[in-house]
């Protein structure tokens, strides 16, 4: 067999192969998309628009690190039409939020209100990132400047001397 | 002030290590209810036993009650229910049933077969009354006083080991209620 006619179908099939990865992967992808264009849509584009954006910002109280429109469980279900209905009926994002924290607490916010228990959640992370910045200035600042020359002080040079005769004295021991 | 300086970072290492090992015991899982210390929303809703007697809000007051969410779809729930027969039978609790998103042959079936510690059995068919209740699985149990207040929500299965917050708690509220 001519080895350019293998070569050539190994590149092939190597071809193939990643075409049928790529399927797999758009077909996995497929559901997350569909997901939301399962139920029929809001009566207006703005009711539809409003739903995407709220049920991307509130929590599936059971899959905790999921979203509303990302989660499949049952309780993500009801709640997404929950906020269709109250959608529907009118109710404005802010209402249809206070809904929801009435029943489920805060927590079902994906993004935590910006409330006295929650500073220092939202403001640690800055406040360290300052200090961390001034002190590495700090430091560096210190770093630049050369050290002082200073002549010794008196009590040092007397230090020094002691300090000097009593090595003197070890090292004559046998 | 040199000193100071000296053990700065330990102390902010400190400061952090606090914070997360506070994290460290907090359980992410656990959603506090948002409903404590509020009345237990009104609702009228299907008794399970012939699908058409109305049960209202109204089966809480003047007794200290256990509400409890359950499904024959829920595995937990099937582990739980010798437990809440116990508490029934043995310790004289008052549970209300709620049948959560089940089928009522399903569920009526199921009490048959293991039992039925509930007073009653009110159905949530479409789980609408359960978001009321903040409810996001099963089991969940709730703890209603006399007048109608949610005073304990325990979310997952209630056993020796949860009635030993739980049944405390219950304990105090009939005792308050027995006073009045």
């Amino acid at each position: 067999m001519n080895r350019g006619r293998v070569v050539n179908g190994l590149r092939s099939a190597a071809v193939a192969g990643i075409r049928c990865w790529l399927l797999v992967l758009l077909a996995a992808a497929t559901p997350a998309a569909a997901s939301a264009i399962d139920v029929e849509p809001l009566s207006t584009e703005e009711k539809e628009m409003r739903y995407r954006v709220l049920i991307a910002e509130l929590r599936c109280p059971k899959c905790q690190n999921e979203n509303l429109a990302e989660s499949n469980a049952p309780i993500a279900q009801d709640l997404r039409g929950q906020v269709r209905r109250l959608l529907e009926e009118g109710k404005s994002n802010d209402q249809v939020v206070a809904f929801l924290v009435e029943r489920y607490g805060d927590y079902i916010r994906y993004r935590p209100p910006v409330q006295k228990n929650t500073l220092v959640l939202w403001f640690l992370p800055a406040l360290l990132l300052v200090v961390a910045l001034v002190t590495l200035a700090l430091v560096v600042h210190r770093r630049r400047r050369p050290a002082v020359n200073q002549p010794m002080t008196g009590e040092d040079r007397e230090r020094l001397r002691q300090l000097l005769a009593d090595d003197g004295d070890d090292e004559e021991r046998p | 002030m040199k000193k100071l300086r000296l053990f700065l970072p330990f102390i902010v290492f400190a400061v952090l290590a606090a914070f997360l090992l506070r994290g460290l015991y907090l359980d992410p899982r656990e959603m506090p209810s948002a409903l404590l210390d509020r009345p237990f929303p009104a609702f009228k809703l299907p008794a399970l036993e012939d699908g058409e007697r109305q049960i209202t809000e109204e089966a809480l007051q003047g007794r200290v009650t256990l509400v409890n969410v359950w499904g024959t779809w829920c595995p937990p729930c099937r582990e739980e229910h010798p437990y809440l027969v116990e508490l029934a039978e043995e310790k004289g609790v008052r549970i209300l049933g709620m049948n959560y998103k089940d089928d009522p042959e399903d569920a009526r079936q199921w009490l048959r077969e293991l039992g039925d510690p509930y007073v009653d059995t009110f159905m949530d068919r479409d789980g609408r009354f359960g978001i009321d209740l903040g409810v996001f699985g099963a089991p969940e149990t709730y703890l209603v006083d006399a007048e109608g207040v949610i005073r304990y929500k325990h979310v997952g299965v209630v056993n020796d080991q949860v009635w030993d917050e739980m049944g405390t708690i219950y304990r105090k509220l009939r005792q308050q209620a027995d006073r009045q």
